[in-house]
């Protein structure tokens, strides 16, 4: 092996890549199908797979039926079903369509989708909860259809743990004048695989708020899309992750502004701790022409406890309009802020106890905003485990 | 009775340029109850000096002692000098975003004291303190420095030095950036934290102005990384009619 022209194993794929693939010109261009045949199985190299380790997750992409479940439980408020619906019932709701190969197979093999509807004019005033654990055997492909009805508002949560392979589809449709919180923790064992397309579809002038907390699996990934059946909606997508060596944590958002007059807000905050660990975040808004009044912000931090971890953070704005209220984003990816911790420590505080304070801080912003108050501080007390964890 | 005691003090900080000296042989006493100023020109190295005191990392020191009543601080850590009873008020107090004020505040000071002050004294004490200070009672809520006022982050830091009553205080250039209601209101916090402790102050500043709130016992000319001169304060009327020019010689004069 010559010194001079070193060979690189990526060198050729990437020249590959290069030439065959041609990027989308719009976010809109991405391919949504209710067909599988419509996704090739991905190689890694495609716009949507390219930072996920696909050659971890080759079940995922297998257009077969496997007939597992997950372990369920719930908590249902007087008032709240759940029921079941065939799969070609739900296609003809007119939901979003999946968006990559594991949503597709997913929805094509669940064997019909879970509905926990809200009837309309409901407030509940408690959360329905849903707990999913682990089933290690086979991969599972979960269905989900959340309806709340108009004037409604509800707070789901789906609780993930235990070790699975768990492909999702989730869709939220928020009925007009609806206030809707879904919060999907991901709380899974390190040996657990989760794929997962969620979809909120917000009606005219309701409020949907989409949370994600993801602190344990060894490949988490979670696209979530939104999109606006009529004007005045809003949407806010809030997440927190925290992954550890090994971990590989990925979020995906893509709002898509079609109808006028409607906000997004987007806040994802992320810290890594331990060599590998990996974090992906990725936001995509797009504005389409017919959006007038759309004022919609994204903003992402990664906190970078220790070396050898890795961020990414991907954010990305189309406008096709100029008559917007605003649109924006922001993204920053920083070590430990030592200046910090000589300030605290500068006061007494011991180093552990001083990190604890910055990273707490850290996440304080949008922790507080989750506004569900047990998700809070269950939260609080798992990123305190996480960090002494790191510290022993 | 306290002594902070420093001798033959060097220290380097790296540099792009490489590494540089910038206390070349400091020599200072401080005990309870007494007021020393530094004062001198800028790049002087007076900042060096406090925050060598304190530890920051960014300073390394070749030579000399520190101690306090004989206990070698330059072995101990960052926190540690604080719960010894050294205090750094800040030229620049750094932001900490999503930590409040009053949560700060109760965990410093719990780890001064080694246990948690209690709950109703505490929170008197702390509202004493802040309207002393002329702070607004919703101060506490706010995030550490986060969007503070320079005047603010003064008081901020005078407020900390009140509650968490250190033996020995560096005020680190306390008075730049304020106006004079500000500079009035912060040394009459030193002052009353002097009364009600007996500290002893280490009061760096490159103007005189402060001097007019806050007498000092000593003042030691700081020039070029060492101590030039030292006196009463009448040193300082004297800097103030003559500035340091008769300090700054240029290399070809000396």
């Amino acid at each position: 092996m010559s010194l001079l022209t070193p060979q690189r194993p990526a060198d050729g794929a990437h020249t590959d890549s290069a030439a065959t693939m041609v990027p989308d010109q719009s976010r809109a261009e991405r391919t949504s199908s209710f067909d599988v045949s419509a996704f090739p199985v991905p190689a890694g190299r495609e716009e949507e797979w390219r930072f996920t380790p696909v050659d971890r997750l080759g079940r995922f992409f297998r257009d077969e039926a496997t007939g597992a479940c997950l372990d369920w439980s719930q908590d249902l408020p007087a008032g709240v079903t759940l029921t079941t619906m065939p799969v070609q019932e739900w296609r003809d709701l007119g939901v979003p369509q999946p968006q990559d190969r594991a949503a597709v197979v997913a929805a094509e093999h669940s064997g019909g989708v879970a509905v926990v509807d809200v009837p309309a004019d409901t407030e509940l005033s408690e959360p329905v909860r849903i707990r999913l654990s682990g089933a290690p055997e086979q991969l599972v492909h979960g269905h989900l259809l959340v309806r709340v009805g108009r004037f409604s508002r509800a707070t789901v949560v789906l609780e993930h743990s235990g070790v699975a392979d768990y492909s999702e589809m989730l869709t939220v449709l928020a009925g007009d004048g609806s206030d809707v919180t879904l919060v999907s923790v991901q709380e899974w064992d390190d040996r657990s695989h989760h794929l997962a397309q969620h979809d909120v579809v917000v009606g005219r002038d309701a409020s949907a708020r989409h949370i994600a907390v993801t602190l344990g699996g060894g490949v988490v990934r979670l696209n979530t899309n939104t999109s606006y059946t009529g004007p005045g909606g809003s949407f806010e997508g809030l997440g927190v992750y925290f992954a550890d060596a090994g971990q590989h944590l990925e979020h995906r958002l893509f709002v898509d502004h079609e109808a006028p007059h409607c906000r997004s807000n987007v806040e994802y905050k992320g810290a890594l701790q331990g060599d590998t660990a990996r974090t992906v975040w990725v936001g995509d808004v797009l504005i389409r022409a017919s959006a007038e009044g759309t004022d919609t912000y994204e903003l992402n931090r990664n906190l970078i406890l220790t070396d050898g971890a890795r961020a990414d953070s991907v954010p990305n704005l189309e406008i096709e309009t100029g008559e917007i209220e605003g649109a924006g984003h922001a993204s920053a990816t920083g070590r430990f802020d030592d200046e910090q911790l000589f300030y605290l420590m500068a006061r007494g505080i011991p180093e552990d106890e001083a990190r604890r304070l910055v990273v707490r801080g850290f996440f304080a912003s949008v922790v507080a905003r989750i506004g569900v108050p047990e998700v809070q501080e269950h939260l609080m007390e798992a990123i305190e485990r996480e960090l002494s964890a790191g510290v022993a | 009775m306290s002594t902070l005691e420093i001798k033959d003090l060097h220290v380097t900080v790296d540099t792009d340029q490489g590494t540089k000296e910038i206390l070349r042989g400091v020599t200072l006493t401080i005990e309870s109850g007494q007021t020393h100023a530094i004062m001198g020109p800028n790049g002087s190295g007076k900042s060096t000096l406090a925050y060598s005191i304190a530890g920051h990392p960014k300073y390394t020191i070749t030579s000399g002692t520190v101690t306090l009543d004989g206990e070698d601080v330059l072995a101990m850590k960052v926190d540690e000098r604080a719960r010894a009873g050294l205090f750094l008020a800040m030229q620049y107090p750094v932001e900490v975003p999503g930590v409040t004020v009053s949560n700060f505040l109760r965990t410093a000071k719990t780890a001064v004291t080694g246990e948690a002050p209690k709950l109703r004294t505490w929170v008197k004490d702390v509202k004493e303190a802040m309207g002393n200070l002329r702070m607004d009672p919703v101060f506490a809520e706010r995030n550490v420095n986060e969007g503070f006022s320079g005047g603010e982050k003064k008081r901020h830091e005078i407020l900390q030095m009140e509650l968490l009553q250190p033996k020995i205080a560096i005020l680190d250039e306390t008075d730049s950036g304020l106006d004079v209601d500000a500079l009035r209101v912060v040394s009459e916090g030193v002052n009353r934290a002097k009364e009600t402790t007996g500290a002893g102050v280490l009061l760096i500043t490159h103007y005189t102005r402060i001097l007019r709130y806050i007498k000092p016992d000593f003042v030691h000319v700081f020039v070029d990384g060492r101590i030039a001169e030292e006196g009463g304060s009448e040193l300082a009327d004297r800097l103030e009619a003559e500035g340091y020019d008769r300090f700054l010689t240029t290399p070809a004069e000396a």
